[in-house]
């Protein structure tokens, strides 16, 4: 017999839910089994579950594919709402897959930072052990339909994200970590209020029968008006909780210093997967809990944070003076894309917004992931990664910044990158009407084509005491480059898949069309015009920071300092605890007024 | 006004009173305390939902809120250790900090420097 025939009843057959239980199984029980392993073991034990997740991933993914249909396995042969089920659709699949491959690539490059002999026993055996919990509350978020279950899930992922935060152990660490869990504990009281009001409103925490029984499908007819109105205030009290998990602006106060802090593997990690598992579940409860979104004005409120999030992380990324810091401040921008999701899905063309934010999740995951892994690459060569002092760096480490301005383009969005492909379909969902949306998607790319200009310059300046070649502390190895290089080119050649294989996204929903939305997309960005119209503005306003740097001291640049000055003013208030505190109640209380009135 | 009815509004009262102090706190040992609070409060609110006796109906209580409340008090426990660890090993790394300043400065500058009461995160 082949191993095909033997795994067919599995990728194709009627036991192709049987790979559900695994796929939560396997990280789980890893990162249990890590700490009782010892450093060394927890090392090998997290680098093989890891890529035999990646297999149990892509067999679902296969699978999926080949029944058409969304998956489900009730854990022990006991059905919801009393018993877990687990869920697998188009969407969890592509996330599953994602966090797989990521983490595989992330762990290879970090087993040689994170070994005995480098690092040391205690924290070889953190970073593992964490790595695990990390992908098994993921796992968990993909998987699960159950709304209390999901908070176990999104509970797991951040106490293990936030001791990944504080590996070095300083103080500016420790405090970032505890200013990360606090406010995630905030999020996690408000989500879990409003999962015990759905309890008591409907009988229930499973997401399919709440959404039955909300659009009057349920044994007992019809919702009536006031547990409609209860069942939506707890949906927006679970919101709210997760978008201060995702640090969506204005309520990002704990994403620099966490993101910017820790080593680079974890947040790698961290800015790639762990955002988006919360945002993940904003995409369940707003898209498969509340019946038809579209009539409420929530998409208004979470659009309108997610565009002011694109612009003020951008502009807050190309002031930045530390390298570390001008990546985190850019994945607060790409996280605004996010949430365009929100109004563009509510229209009458809406279908390919729900593609684009799964896209953009993908082509950020991948295009931050390598920026993080070399910016820590930067980091060990100067012995810092402090952007005025990087000169010379063009010339010290040409293929470092090769692959930094590859990642870059994906993330300005240029054909046929993944960035594209997402301002492409978001451009199309918001149609004629929606220009606002579409200026504000423009910006966004011009606005990441100039901080990565401003890199670019450094880079290309001679070394500090007008050497051409600065002085290295350590030298990095080319082999560091392999894994950021593949992320790299991934985000940056995502639209040259064949389009057939973005019908995965679409299983168990029906407003989307994946394939077609992409194959029209990149027939649009092939077209000789159409290829410019991309292209054109990002290489000019490349071209003019450059210029505008490189002409030194003017009255210009020092009128443009001052304006900076003043706007990284008002965002350093932004990010006070008090602040942040006041804002996340007026985000509560606007999405209430949104859907309730 | 009924028992479920009682519960309900002391638990809404104390997710209030905990988000004020989470909020407002000043030390970081005060906002965590606040956060407990809010939990606390909520776990109320599910005694509540089990007293009603859910949808389902019915005189007797409902279990499964009940259920959850023991699983949401153990997040709230190990969030609790977390966060109480990160405090005790950031007053100590601050302590070091302190103790190697103290040794290179002159002897009454470090009083100011050394504060292992103030709060942990930084913020006004």
């Amino acid at each position: 017999m082949t191993l095909a025939a033997v795994l067919e009843p599995w990728l194709a057959g009627p036991r192709a839910a049987e790979l559900l239980f695994p796929l939560l199984a396997v990280p789980v029980l890893a990162a249990l089994l890590a700490p009782l392993l010892g450093a060394r073991g927890a090392r090998l034990l997290a680098l093989g579950s890891l890529l035999l997740g990646l297999a149990l991933a892509l067999a679902a993914a296969a699978a999926l594919l080949a029944a058409g249909a969304p998956l489900t396995y009730a854990l022990g042969g006991w059905a919801a709402p009393l018993g877990v089920e687990l869920a697998l659709d188009g969407p969890a699949a592509l996330m599953l897959v994602l966090t797989a491959a990521v983490l595989v690539l992330v762990g290879l490059h970090a087993a040689g930072e994170f070994r005995v002999g480098a690092a040391g026993r205690r924290v070889t055996l953190a970073f593992w052990t964490l790595l695990l919990g990390v992908w098994a509350g993921l796992n968990g978020l993909y998987l699960g339909r159950d709304l209390f279950n999901l908070y176990v899930a999104i509970e797991v992922l951040t106490f293990s994200a936030v001791p990944l935060v504080c590996l070095k152990g300083g103080a500016a660490q420790l405090e970032a970590a505890f200013r990360y869990l606090l406010f995630a504990l905030l999020g996690s009281a408000l989500y879990l209020l409003g999962a015990g009001l759905m309890l008591g409103l409907h009988g229930t925490l499973d997401i399919g029968q709440i959404a039955a029984a909300l659009a009057g499908g349920g044994a007992d007819g019809s919702a009536t008006g006031a547990v409609r109105s209860g069942s939506l205030a707890a949906v927006v009290l679970m919101s709210t909780g997760l978008l201060a998990k995702t640090a969506l602006m204005p309520l990002h106060l704990w994403l620099p210093p966490a993101h910017g802090g820790a080593p680079a593997p974890a947040s790698a990690v961290l800015s790639a997967l762990v955002v988006k598992g919360s945002f993940f579940l904003l995409f369940r409860l707003w898209l498969d809990l509340v019946p038809d979104p579209g009539a409420l004005h929530i998409g208004l409120v979470l659009g309108t944070l997610g565009a002011f999030a694109i612009l003020l992380g951008n502009l807050m990324a190309l002031m930045q003076a530390r390298l570390k810091l001008l990546v985190a401040y850019s994945t607060l921008a790409q996280l605004g894309y996010l949430f365009l999701l929100f109004p563009l899905a509510a229209g009458p063309g809406g279908g390919p917004a729900a593609t684009a934010a799964l896209l953009q999740v993908v082509s950020h995951a991948l295009a931050k992931a390598a920026l993080f892994l070399l910016a820590g690459r930067v980091q060990v060569a100067f012995g810092h990664d402090r952007l005025a002092e990087l000169g010379g760096f063009g010339r010290a480490l040409p293929m470092t910044l090769v692959v930094i301005v590859l990642a870059g383009l994906a993330l300005a969005g240029l054909p046929p990158s993944g960035g594209y492909l997402v301002k492409s379909l978001y451009g199309s969902a918001a149609g004629a009407e929606g220009w606002g949306w579409r200026l504000v998607l423009d910006l966004g790319g011009l606005l990441s084509a100039a901080y990565l200009a401003r890199i670019l310059a450094v880079a290309v300046r001679p070394a500090a005491g007008g050497t051409a070649a600065p002085h290295l502390a350590e030298r990095p190895g080319g082999f560091g480059l392999l894994v950021p290089g593949l992320l790299a080119l991934a985000a940056l050649l995502l639209g040259l898949l064949p389009p057939g294989w973005f019908a995965l996204l679409d299983v168990g929903r029906a407003e989307m069309a994946s394939a077609a939305a992409v194959a029209g997309a990149m027939r649009g960005a092939l077209a000789a015009g159409g290829f410019w119209s991309s292209t054109g503005p990002v290489l000019t306003v490349a071209l003019a920071v450059v210029l505008f740097i490189a002409a030194g001291q003017s009255a210009w640049q020092r009128r443009v300092g001052a304006l900076g000055r003043g706007l990284a003013g008002v965002e350093g208030r932004l990010r006070e605890w008090r602040v942040a505190g006041a804002l996340l109640l007026a985000i509560l209380l606007a999405q209430a007024l949104a859907v309730l009135t | 006004m009924t028992a479920a009815e009682l519960y309900g509004l002391c638990g809404a009262g104390l997710v209030g009173v905990g988000l004020y102090g989470a909020i407002l706190g000043r030390s970081a040992l005060r906002r965590l305390l606040g956060f407990n609070l809010m939990g606390s409060g909520v776990f109320l609110i599910f005694g509540a939902v089990a007293r009603r006796g859910g949808l389902a109906g019915g005189s007797a209580s409902d279990p499964v809120p009940q259920a959850l409340v023991i699983t949401g008090l153990v997040v709230a426990f190990a969030a609790t250790a977390l966060a109480v660890a990160l405090l005790v090993r950031l007053a100590a790394v601050r302590r070091e900090a302190g103790a190697a300043r103290g040794a290179a400065l002159p002897a009454g500058a470090t009083a100011a420097a050394a504060h292992p009461e103030s709060d942990g995160t930084g913020a006004a």
